[in-house]
């Protein structure tokens, strides 16, 4: 009687789990998806992967660090490192400035190799025609700097807009000790 | 220094040090009372506390390497006071001791300092000192007012004594000096058997006497005429809102009605409730302790509602007589919960 | 804190008596201009006039440098929907367009036009005035409102025309007009309704006719009765008095705030993320209401607004009636300021203005008050901050209703999704939970740093959707481009192969002749 019952009790467990596969399941690597909303989808391949996706599938995987994307800086690790549930990583490159490519026209000679590379298109420009870049897609990648071949793109600094500033942190003591101690938390 | 600094730019002069200060205003009332019923002792009690509360805070700081002003900011100069108001008269002076450092340091600095700590510091120590320490902390002197006393607490010689040494240090027998508080009269009748009626009848308990605050009991709490003085103070400064008190004790006499109107054998009137121990400071000054209470209106009342619950359910099943600290200490514990569910609805939402 | 008896504040706790927004505080006035007239300010050697001087997108310049402009001439076109053009203040010549500080609490720059006055302040003979607007289009009269660029003059600079529009399903029964005034120092409203009291009635009635309101209510504080008292008579001459209500509000800080003033008037509250006319009512600022007049009745577009030139470090403070543009400190040189050494100076009232950081900066629509106060006392309010000691003062007196103190914490700490949780984009910055807060927490310049921080993230997410989507259309197109490509490849392989067999063959069969 005892077999009979715990027997049926593992039969119906198992339906229900059966079902519950079924029912929620979900195509692709979900925790895949989850990093690559974090990630800030410049494509600029600096943490040794060719964009974003494949970095986030190598996370997911844990094939990958979770400190390697330079961009997103400290605010992205300490998202994923919640989300994996990993201790937080220290970020070796240092936290840049938002940048944006900009190609000085008279010396631009139209070879669209810097078309070719941008990962998002942010280049316009036909054959030898002066190609520019619209700012508000530019994610800042550099991709475009080396395949130039007359070396006419420069990194500028993003220009500030007064509509974007926002309002630091209050200058008191209680705010910063808190900062500090939050910083050195995630730093051990 | 003041390159960023954000709207508004006035302010409307109240700080730390004035929200203390009015509430030791409010206290003086319970304290001349106290001082009148128990003489020297009350005064040796306050001053060693008050001592002793603001010494551990600095000696806290300066071992944590903060800055050692907040010892100043009143907090815990209010905190002795507290520690003294609650003790039974007969404590002898390294109870008051322990309870000043128990109360700052393990009540208060381990948590962060002024603001942080979760439950009232001064109730903790009582409770750890009561748990401690259970017959020194339920002995209490016969106050002078009431006649039969064979102490003269007036006598500066006799209270050092008993300050220094304890009551038993004094000839004569305990009995005479001391006697139970109504509370714990009718927590030992009860577990006797003997109706409570019959109990209070016994101790020759009038309202009048618990009202103006000749009794038994610890220095400051006897009198509530002094502390409702106090609590009003408190309400018409805006120090407290009317929240927590009212509905703590609101729903600590309807509880006592309804359950004396049933079986008036076994359960005191909800006069009786009101006015005896440490109900009405509790409610004024320990559970509207800022700090360790919900900041939302509706928070308040709910955090009012079950400290009354609970007083009442202590004092009437519980081991231990009096439940007014235990109550608001349990009820500290869910402020952070009460303050999450209990957000007012903002303006323009439903919900 | 509220004075309302403990009575009083029960009452509203059950949610009875009178109506009336909760919260509030009452902060020392300081209305020293109230008892003095205005005065006219004379014209600055030159005028520099922003590009944007509202809520929304920036204008593109109409004129070049060199050209001469006439007073209530269009300098610069407003595209976009949420925008206001700008007119030039008075007559001269376009001298430069560069970059210059605005008033705005980063000490950021925007690009302005400096004119250089000719002195003759020639009106742009284009602006023509509608006498006849009772006979008028709603809709005509709203144009020219959109067009004279006016704005919400009493600090927010929203423009004026959107509130204007009609809904078919909710339409506007009352005009409300704010004269409140709940800011300490500013005079400017209650000035304007002393001495410009016809011309505000008609405003409001032509504010009546655009939105087609049977019904208009003036609410001002029970602290301005002269106000009152010239509103009143002006209206029962003009036979008014029966559609027009005059309401004496209680004295309480921010009474004056849309959202507040509505609910104290109508008792009902404006659901959130709604405007006002979802109540059915339209609300509109004395200044607001005059610059109304102004553009239907006179034909002027905004150029002048009324300000008030107060504080402590102010010898003559006064109301000046200033032209768009006018710099600070030629403004405060009328009232007697001229050093600037260890004063600070802000724009709009204490509570809710900001500090500027120089009196190089023009005055613009939005300029309610200008006020220069010694750095000692600005030194006294903003001190040193303690630990938030859960008084619950600040949520006492929110008159939004929410947790400050929480929230508070949750902004310091980057908790943003808890800080959105607990509405933070619902607090109006009215500051009354930091002033009376005992532990000094400049609460506002939390929930700043919060909204600004989420604005933010929220403008990395979309930017970051955006690549997201253009690198996946890349991809998209680079994989058909290489499919194009190898199926070219494949049909140039099948169509030349036989030719270069044929050839072959033929040179095969060459060879093999």
């Amino acid at each position: 009687m005892a077999i009979l019952s715990l027997g049926g009790f593992a039969l119906v467990a198992g339906i229900i789990l059966a079902i519950a596969t079924r029912a929620f399941h979900i195509e692709g690597d979900p925790i895949a998806d989850k990093i690559e909303d974090m990630l800030p989808q410049t494509q600029c391949g600096q943490c040794g992967y060719p964009g974003c996706r494949p970095y986030a599938e190598a996370v997911a995987s844990e094939v990958a660090e979770i400190n390697n994307c330079v961009p997103g800086g400290e605010r992205t690790m300490i998202a994923i490192a919640d989300l994996m549930g990993v201790e937080p990583k220290a970020i070796e490159a240092e936290e840049a400035i938002p940048m944006i490519a900009f190609v000085r026209e008279d010396e631009c000679i139209g070879c669209t190799l810097c078309i070719k590379a941008c990962p998002v298109d942010a280049i316009v420009g036909a054959p030898k025609q002066y190609h520019t870049i619209i700012t508000d897609h530019c994610t800042g990648c550099t991709l475009c700097i080396d395949p130039c071949p007359v070396d006419c793109i420069d990194m500028l600094q993003k220009p500030e807009l007064i509509e974007h500033w926002s309002w630091p942190l209050p200058d008191t003591q209680r705010s910063r000790i808190g900062h500090q101690r939050r910083e050195s938390h995630q730093h051990v | 220094m003041l390159i960023h600094i954000s709207s508004p730019h006035m302010h409307g002069g109240n700080s730390i040090r004035i929200t203390m200060l009015t509430v030791m205003i409010a206290l003086l009332p319970a304290t001349i009372v106290s001082v009148y019923l128990f003489g020297w002792l009350a005064v040796l009690h306050l001053c060693l506390c008050i001592g002793a509360c603001m010494g551990s805070e600095w000696l806290a700081l300066r071992l944590m390497g903060r800055p050692t002003t907040p010892v100043l900011d009143g907090s815990a100069a209010l905190t002795g006071l507290f520690i003294a108001l609650i003790l039974p008269a007969a404590a002898p002076w390294w109870i008051a001791l322990l309870g000043s450092i128990f109360a700052i340091i393990l009540g208060k600095q381990v948590y962060g300092g002024i603001g942080y700590n979760p439950f009232n510091p001064a109730l903790s120590a009582r409770i750890i000192l009561l748990i401690s320490f259970p017959l020194m902390m339920t002995t209490w002197v016969v106050p002078m007012h009431l006649g039969g006393s064979a102490l003269n607490l007036y006598d500066f010689n006799t209270s050092l004594q008993i300050f220094i040494h304890g009551i038993q240090s004094i000839p004569g027998h305990l009995d005479a000096m001391s006697m139970a508080t109504p509370l714990g009269h009718v927590k030992t009748a009860a577990t006797q058997g003997i109706p409570v009626i019959d109990a209070l009848k016994s101790y020759d308990y009038n309202l009048l006497d618990a009202f103006l605050g000749s009794e038994a009991g610890s220095m400051g709490e006897t009198s509530a005429l002094a502390l409702l003085i106090g609590g009003i103070y408190l309400l018409a400064r805006h120090t407290i809102t009317w929240h927590i008190p009212f509905s703590y004790l609101i729903t600590v006499a309807v509880l006592a009605l309804i359950f004396s109107s049933i079986d008036p054998n076994q359960y005191a009137p909800p006069l009786f409730h009101l006015l005896a121990g440490g109900l009405m400071l509790c409610a004024f000054f320990m559970a509207t302790d800022p700090v360790s209470s919900p900041v939302t209106p509706l928070g308040q009342i709910v955090f009012g509602v079950g400290c009354g619950v609970l007083t009442w359910c202590i004092r009437t099943w519980g081991g231990y007589p009096e439940g007014a600290m235990f109550a608001v200490v349990l009820m500290n514990m869910a402020v952070p919960l009460i303050d999450h569910y209990c957000r007012p609805r903002p303006y323009g939402r439903k919900t | 804190m509220s004075d309302s008896s403990l009575f009083q504040s029960l009452m509203h706790s059950l949610g009875l008596g009178h109506s009336d927004f909760n919260g509030g505080i009452h902060p020392p006035m300081h209305k020293i201009t109230a008892a003095q007239a205005s005065e006219v300010s004379p014209m600055p050697p030159v005028l520099i006039v922003p590009l944007k001087q509202h809520i929304g997108e920036a204008c593109i310049p109409l004129v070049q440098i060199g050209d001469h402009v006439y007073r209530g001439q269009k300098i610069a076109r407003a595209d976009a929907y949420v925008t206001a053009s700008i007119h030039a203040p008075t007559s001269g010549k376009v001298v430069k367009i560069e970059d210059h500080r605005i008033p705005h609490p980063s000490g950021m720059g925007l690009p302005c036009m400096f004119i250089e006055p000719d002195g003759h302040d020639t009106i742009d003979p284009a602006c023509l005035p509608i006498v006849n607007w009772r006979e008028n289009d709603p809709d005509l009269l709203r144009e020219r409102i959109r067009q004279s660029g006016i704005v919400g003059l009493g600090g927010a600079a929203f423009p004026t025309f959107i509130k204007l529009l009609r809904d078919r399903h909710h339409p506007v029964h009352t005009v409300i007009l704010n004269g409140i005034e709940c800011e300490p120092y500013l005079t400017n409203d209650h000035r304007l309704m002393l001495e410009n009291t016809r011309q505000v009635i008609e405003g409001m009635q032509i504010l009546m006719h655009v939105v087609q309101a049977q019904k208009a209510i003036i609410a001002i504080e029970d602290n301005k009765p002269d106000a009152a008292e010239a509103i009143n008579a002006c209206l029962s001459k003009q036979r008014l008095d029966l559609t027009v209500e005059v309401r004496l509000m209680p004295t309480r800080y921010p009474q004056g705030s849309e959202k507040q003033l509505i609910e104290s008037l109508t008792g009902k509250q404006i659901p959130a993320g709604k405007l006002p006319l979802h109540v059915g009512v339209l609300c509109q600022n004395i200044g607001t209401t005059k610059a109304v007049y102004d553009a239907i009745a006179e034909g002027i577009p905004l150029t002048e607004r009324m300000v008030t030139v107060s504080g402590d470090a102010v010898p003559k403070p006064k109301n000046l009636r200033v032209r768009i543009g006018t710099p600070m400190r030629f403004v405060f040189a009328q009232c007697g300021l001229e050093d600037f050494d260890d004063i600070q100076i802000l724009h709009g009232g204490p509570m809710m203005g900001e500090k500027l950081r120089s009196a190089d900066i023009p005055i613009v629509k939005s300029s309610t008050g200008i006020l220069a106060m010694h750095t000692a006392t600005m030194q006294s309010v903003h001190k040193h901050e303690d630990p938030c000691i859960r008084c619950g003062h600040c949520s006492i007196v929110c008159p939004i209703h929410l947790v400050p103190n929480l929230l508070a914490d949750h902004c310091r700490n980057n908790q943003f999704d808890k800080a959105e949780d607990y509405h933070l984009f619902d607090c109006i910055e009215c500051g009354c939970c930091s002033y009376v807060c005992p532990s000094n927490i400049p609460l506002v310049h939390y929930f700043r740093y919060g909204k600004g921080q989420l604005a933010q993230l929220t403008r990395e997410r979309r930017f970051a959707d955006e690549s997201k989507a253009r690198s996946e259309q890349r991809e998209r197109r680079i994989e058909r481009e290489n499919a194009d490509k190898a199926a070219r490849r494949q049909r140039v392989r099948a169509e030349t192969k036989p030719v270069l067999d044929g050839k072959n063959s033929t040179e095969n069969d060459g060879d093999a002749s």
